[in-house]
């Protein structure tokens, strides 16, 4: 998993983990946590995979851009990979 | 003419001019009548009984924000517990005979430079096996949104107001990893031993919206 990563825009029904307001934010992976069944299938009984879990860590100024209280104070959120997109070092997406 | 008769001229008042508290007379929700019917069935079938269920209701009663101060007091006494609660707080607080069930605890420290605070956006996710049930303001709508948004402003309503050099690490419980704040160390505690540290160590230091009480 590269260093920064995208969380993915998407918006699928059902029960998701990948909280709305940090979809197509960008941030750096903070640590590995190892792998956890997916609470996608886990929320309906369904045979869980396990699936590689990330804390990932957003700025304020990415999460809430021009409205951020303190642009450089932090969010850190639990992922799960199937929603993270590498993001190139050398590409600048953060607004 | 006196006459202590509360509706008196104060029509659902009570004598100190409150409203009365409601009987719960409204019927149960499905969710309600689904646990009384899968707890009674498990009883019949002898797969549980009504004392387990009661005792285990006691086990969760009996957790509180005491078992993190305890932990959070070793680390501040102890650096090589320190250096374990931070690589890994669950096996940490197994150690410390606390039975935290598989949780994965992650402890997140405070420094001179990085207030943590924590939250779980998407519903109620607390490290309860070590602190106990959350508070009721922990699950509210406001303080999930709020927290992530403006938690400068939140802290400022708990009491903590934060210098802009300080850096605001907020941590959303979004999936499997449970959070607890190990907060700074007052000063002027040299002399103090680990079970008077831990009295200095509140519920709310360890959520990140308060700070440890000062020595006395």
């Amino acid at each position: 998993m590269a260093d920064r990563v995208r969380v993915s825009a998407m918006m699928p029904p059902g029960h998701v983990r990948a909280p709305v307001y940090l979809r197509g934010k960008t941030g750096v992976i903070e640590r590995a946590l190892g792998a956890f069944p997916n609470p996608e299938q886990l929320a309906y009984n369904q045979r869980a995979d396990k699936r590689d879990l990330y804390r990932v860590r957003f700025t304020m100024a990415e999460v809430w851009g021009a409205d951020a209280e303190h642009p450089t104070d932090t969010i850190d959120a639990e992922i799960f990979a199937h929603w993270l997109e590498p993001v190139a070092e050398d590409t600048d997406d953060a607004p | 003419m006196p006459h202590d008769h509360p509706s008196h001229g104060h029509e659902g008042l009570s004598t100190s001019g409150h409203p009365y508290r409601a009987d719960n007379d409204e019927p149960l929700s499905y969710w309600q009548t689904m646990e009384i019917a899968i707890r009674e069935l498990l009883i019949e079938k002898g797969v549980t009984t009504a004392e387990e269920v009661a005792r285990q209701i006691d086990v969760m009663d009996a957790r509180s924000p005491a078992n993190g101060a305890a932990l959070v007091a070793r680390a501040w006494t102890d650096p090589e517990f320190h250096a374990r609660v931070l690589a890994d707080a669950g096996a940490a607080s197994r150690e410390m005979g606390f039975d935290i069930g598989p949780l994965h605890l992650v402890a997140v420290e405070n420094t001179a430079q990085v207030h943590n605070a924590i939250v779980c956006t998407l519903c109620s996710c607390y490290p309860r096996n070590l602190l106990g049930l959350p508070p009721d303001w922990y699950k509210s709508r406001a303080y999930r949104s709020r927290m992530v948004k403006e938690p400068r402003a939140v802290l400022r309503e708990f009491g903590v107001e934060l210098p802009e050099d300080i850096t605001v690490r907020v941590h959303d419980s979004t999936a499997d990893m449970r959070y607890i704040v190990l907060p700074r160390r007052p000063e002027r505690t040299e002399g103090l031993d680990e079970a008077a540290l831990a009295k200095l160590v509140t519920r709310d230091s360890m959520i990140g919206t308060g700070l440890p009480r000062a020595p006395a």
